[in-house]
């Protein structure tokens, strides 16, 4: 019997574990030195909320694997995270178009979850709001910044968000482990998450003169551990020091 | 060809106990706001600070170092300017 409140702990940590990875990519190669220092403050935020999440499902799992072990031990069909976060960094302005369309449903998320009857996952949603509040602003300043800026910035973040947007619905996606989880009251209900989503991400593209694709084609199936061609070159990276040196620490 | 590079801001600091912004660094941004963040993100990661300010280096005016002598040497010599210079007469209370 799947336990739903592992798997959906899951599905998060990953989402935070994968764009944090993402954005570690940048270190030492941000277009300036600020934003370097930027991004490698997000991302270790989000290695934080992954800890803080994964260690919580390794609790609930109750078959004694760690934060470690989940996040370095899994086979790529066990990763749980949606593919848009997987996506390759691309160009700068590809990064923060991935990060601001992320930041906004995260946003809403952890807003909601503040209404989890859960302790844990309550208390882990309020510290990450925090972060998450900062985060999407910055993406979005950036958006705008980029979208409003030289035809060049404009073409090139148009074409990010061309490439991007398929991967958005994914972020709403819904099945047992949701209905199981609201059901009980652990999650609270997400009627009306895309809407909401939509009207806060329309807003800032609109100041940035950005048209949201009309393409209907949508990408779906890392929530049940079917990934792009993407997510097992981050793995490689990810887990070859526990792959090579099983246990080792430093 | 036209200088890319974007202004330089000044950064000032409020921390927790401190009363007053100090001057931290300097960084490089295209506006005020991205100043601002580019300054939480550089200065203030380790908790250094509750308050930001940053304003262009453009728009600081600084004394010349060469005129220090004309500038600070002569309070040097004026010490009945500091209050320990003069003896307080014996029953003056609360000084």
């Amino acid at each position: 019997m799947m336990n739903a409140l592992y798997e959906y702990l899951v599905r998060l940590g990953d989402d935070s574990l994968i764009i944090g990875h993402r954005l570690s990519e940048w270190c030492g190669h941000g277009p300036i030195l600020e934003e370097d220092i930027a991004m490698t403050n997000l991302s270790l935020d989000f290695i934080g909320q992954a800890t803080s999440l994964l260690k919580y499902a390794g609790e609930v799992e109750g078959k004694g694997r760690t934060e470690d072990d989940l996040a370095y031990l899994r086979y790529d069909r066990e990763y749980k995270n949606a593919l848009l976060v997987e996506q390759p960094n691309g160009d700068f302005g590809m990064t923060m178009m991935r990060q601001f369309l992320f930041d906004a449903y995260r946003r809403l998320l952890f807003e909601r979850l503040l209404n989890s009857t859960d302790d844990t996952l309550r208390a882990i949603a309020a510290k990450s709001l925090k972060e998450t509040k900062y985060h999407l602003k910055h993406s979005s300043e950036w958006v705008i910044r980029l979208g409003d800026g030289t035809s060049e910035s404009n073409k090139r973040i148009q074409e990010s968000l061309d490439t991007l947007w398929r991967y958005t619905s994914e972020l709403f996606y819904s099945d047992e482990v949701d209905v199981e989880l609201i059901a009980t009251g652990k999650i609270p209900s997400m009627d009306g998450l895309e809407q909401e989503w939509k009207e806060l991400v329309g807003v800032v593209l609109e100041e940035a003169t950005l048209k949201i694709p009309t393409n209907n084609w949508k990408h779906e199936g890392g929530r049940k551990g079917m990934h792009s061609e993407h997510l097992g070159y981050i793995l490689a990276e990810l887990q070859y020091m526990q792959r090579a040196y099983p246990g080792l620490e430093w | 060809m036209a200088n890319k590079e974007w202004p330089l801001w000044e950064v000032f600091i409020r921390s927790k106990q401190g009363l007053s912004h100090k001057h931290v660094g300097s960084l490089r941004a295209a506006d005020s706001e991205m100043a601002i963040e580019n300054a939480r993100d550089v200065y203030t990661r380790r908790s250094e600070g509750v308050s930001i300010w940053v304003v262009e280096s453009n728009d600081v005016f600084a004394s010349n170092p060469y005129d220090a002598d004309s500038l600070y040497e002569p309070s040097d010599s004026k010490v009945y300017r500091h209050p320990t210079f003069y003896e307080v007469p014996d029953g003056i209370e609360h000084m």
